[in-house]
């Protein structure tokens, strides 16, 4: 495993550690279909929540928060759809959330959470 | 505190109004809008802010940001937002107190690493933010004497973001940085320290200058080269009064507006002598969006001197007559209305012909009679006609040249007389709008006012405009000259003398025609 890889592994973590611990019921993790991925889906008072986990090391190339581009963000609103469909979910409301992991080498991580972005 | 707001200016013309800055931190993605019709710069000062804030420690949260300059339809022009906008927006993020920021008013514009850089019309916003009753208003560094020159309201210099977030009570480390200067203040075009007493010979001509600085009469000079009209016409602003204090302040605001940069208050009018080669913008002022003030504006409360009249373009002379008439320079564009001050006294000089040879006497002139005709109708009627007192001013024969400097009139002297004759004028225009012989109306000289100075005086020029040798434009003119030379003799009333002299001193020269 690639450093990079392993540090999204290690932010995917920390971050379903922080949902659950704020009353998010997982549902699943890094669901894949052949037009990407999506780090965790979980349930939250009857709202179903698509998440985006973006972890980094350092801000030296900004804040996590800033690598989600509105094109990502557009793919994970369809990749969302897939995953109703794939899942027989039924329609109900759903919503984007991201959580941003600033895991620096040495210091505990750093975790903050937008509800709602798009 | 998701939203927090504070104050900035935003120039008209030489109007400010307050403008409120607001800024709202929202739960979104990072990003940074400005709303509020802001121009090209201020869209930029986004990134100007973003960098700042990070290089002086204090980093823009990575939320969305919204920045909403309010009143949000009245269009917004420059960089010199770029404090208030980080003010608000860290005011926003909690880095400092928002209180102490909504009470100030935030001048100027953000360099990358955090230094505050000096922005153009600070003078005229800091008098429209005490008009507005602000107490406080935080300008850069550079721009802070600038600032101070106006009374009742506390200027606070900082050199860069750092200071000012420190300033308002937030937490960051303030590392000294050289404030960036502003550019050394553009010296007025052309010094005043020619002396009337240089003039040698012509004392008709010194005298008509001393009449038109007393009444504040529109001047024009005619004459073939090296007769001395610019020198005349360079010494008219050392023989006007002094300033009064807020009339210095508007010539300082208007340098301000142009760029040119204030040093500090200058009492002494303003002279300029724009190049025949002038647009009518550079005149009059003008710009698409930003309206910057032109030549005739800066030389409001001061003279307007055209040289070579007949060689600018006539549709730049012409655009002088609308502001010489109302004093007042409006410009028109789609976005907004600019007004500027033009209380300019306008000096025209002009030879007589092309060659320039021409005189009274019949001298040598080549120009064939149309030619000669042409070239001074480039100056229009209608501007002449605003012209009080027309004067020829001859060469110079050896006798006059050499004559003796005794009779010779020193400007300190010739101030002296302009400042006794204006205290005069100012007296019996108390109760009046005017100052000036030169602004009072002609049905107000004529007898509305009482001031008709009896006809026994004006038995010639009632005798003229009966026989139609006279228009009453030309009539009101000799009455205006008449009380500026009772004026400046001391005299309560104009006598016969005094309208005698006026009407050979307005008399459009018969060469002319």
């Amino acid at each position: 495993m690639s450093h990079n890889a392993e540090l999204g592994r290690l932010g995917e973590d920390l971050a379903a550690e922080h949902l659950e611990a704020r009353g998010f019921r997982l549902i699943e993790r890094n669901w894949r279909c052949r037009h990407g991925e999506i780090d965790v889906v979980a349930a939250h008072r009857a709202c179903t929540v698509f998440v985006e986990v973006k972890t980094r090391a350092s801000e030296r190339y900004g804040h996590p928060f800033e690598a989600i581009t509105p094109a990502k963000l557009a793919r994970l609103r369809r990749l969302a759809a897939m995953w109703c469909e794939a899942n027989g979910t039924k329609a109900g409301p759903a919503r984007i959330d991201a959580v941003a992991v600033l895991a620096r080498p040495g210091e505990s991580a750093v975790i903050e959470h937008l509800e709602g972005i798009g | 505190m998701p939203v927090a707001r504070t104050r900035s200016v935003a120039l008209l013309g030489l109007s400010g109004s307050i403008v409120e800055v607001e800024a709202d931190l929202g739960s979104q993605l990072p990003a940074f809008l400005v709303i509020g019709l802001p121009d090209a710069a201020i869209g930029e000062s986004r990134e100007r802010v973003r960098a700042a804030a990070a290089n002086s420690g204090c980093p823009l949260p990575a939320r969305r940001l919204t920045v909403n300059l309010s009143p949000a339809t009245l269009p917004k022009h420059g960089s010199g937002f770029d404090l208030a906008i980080a003010i608000a927006c860290l005011a926003a993020a909690g880095r400092l107190d928002a209180v102490s920021a909504g009470a100030v008013v935030h001048l100027g514009e953000l360099g990358l690493d955090g230094r505050l850089r000096p922005t153009d019309g600070v003078l005229p916003a800091v008098l429209a933010a005490r008009r507005a009753g602000v107490q406080r208003v935080m300008v850069p560094t550079s721009n802070a004497a600038e600032a101070a020159l106006v009374d009742g309201i506390e200027v606070v210099g900082v050199a860069s973001l750092a200071e000012a977030v420190a300033w308002h009570g937030g937490d960051v480390e303030v590392v000294p940085v050289d404030a960036v200067l502003a550019p050394d203040p553009a010296e007025p075009p052309i010094v005043h320290s020619g002396d009337l007493a240089d003039v040698v010979g012509n004392p008709e001509a010194v005298a008509a200058l001393i009449a038109a600085a007393a009444g504040g009469h529109h001047l024009g000079l005619y004459g073939p080269p090296g007769a001395g009209k610019t020198m005349l016409a360079s010494r008219l602003p050392g023989i006007l009064p002094d300033l009064a204090l807020d009339e210095s302040l508007e010539v300082a605001s208007l340098r301000s507006l142009s760029g040119l940069g204030v040093g500090g208050l200058s009492m002494r009018p303003p002279f300029e002598a724009p190049h025949h080669t002038a647009s009518a913008a550079a005149i009059i002022g003008g710009g698409g969006r930003l309206i910057r003030p032109g030549a005739a504006a800066r030389a409001s409360h001061g003279v307007l001197f055209l040289d070579e009249a007949p060689e600018f373009p006539s549709s730049v002379l012409d655009v002088l007559r609308q502001p010489l008439e109302s004093r007042t320079i409006s410009i028109h564009r789609a976005s907004a209305i600019a007004s500027f001050p033009a209380s300019f006294q306008l000096v025209l000089a002009a030879n007589p012909c092309p060659c320039g040879q021409w005189s009274p006497k019949g001298e040598s002139c080549t120009c064939a009679p149309s030619v000669k005709r042409r070239y001074l109708s480039r100056i229009s009627g209608p501007l002449r006609d605003r012209l009080d007192l027309e004067l020829w001013v001859p060469r110079l024969t050896s006798t006059a040249a050499s004559g003796d400097a005794a009779g010779r009139v020193s400007s300190a002297e010739a101030r002296r007389r302009v400042e006794l004759a204006r205290a005069v004028a100012a007296e019996r225009y108390r109760e009046t709008p005017w100052r000036t012989n030169a602004e009072v109306p002609g049905p107000w000289l004529r007898g509305a006012g009482g001031m008709h100075p009896g006809h026994r005086a004006t038995a010639a020029i009632d005798r003229a405009l009966e026989r139609g040798g006279l228009t009453m434009r030309g009539y009101d003119k000799v009455l205006r000259l008449a009380w500026t030379l009772a004026d400046l003799d001391g005299a309560g009333l104009p006598d016969g003398d005094h309208v005698g002299q006026a009407n050979v001193l307005r008399k459009a020269p018969q060469w002319v025609a």
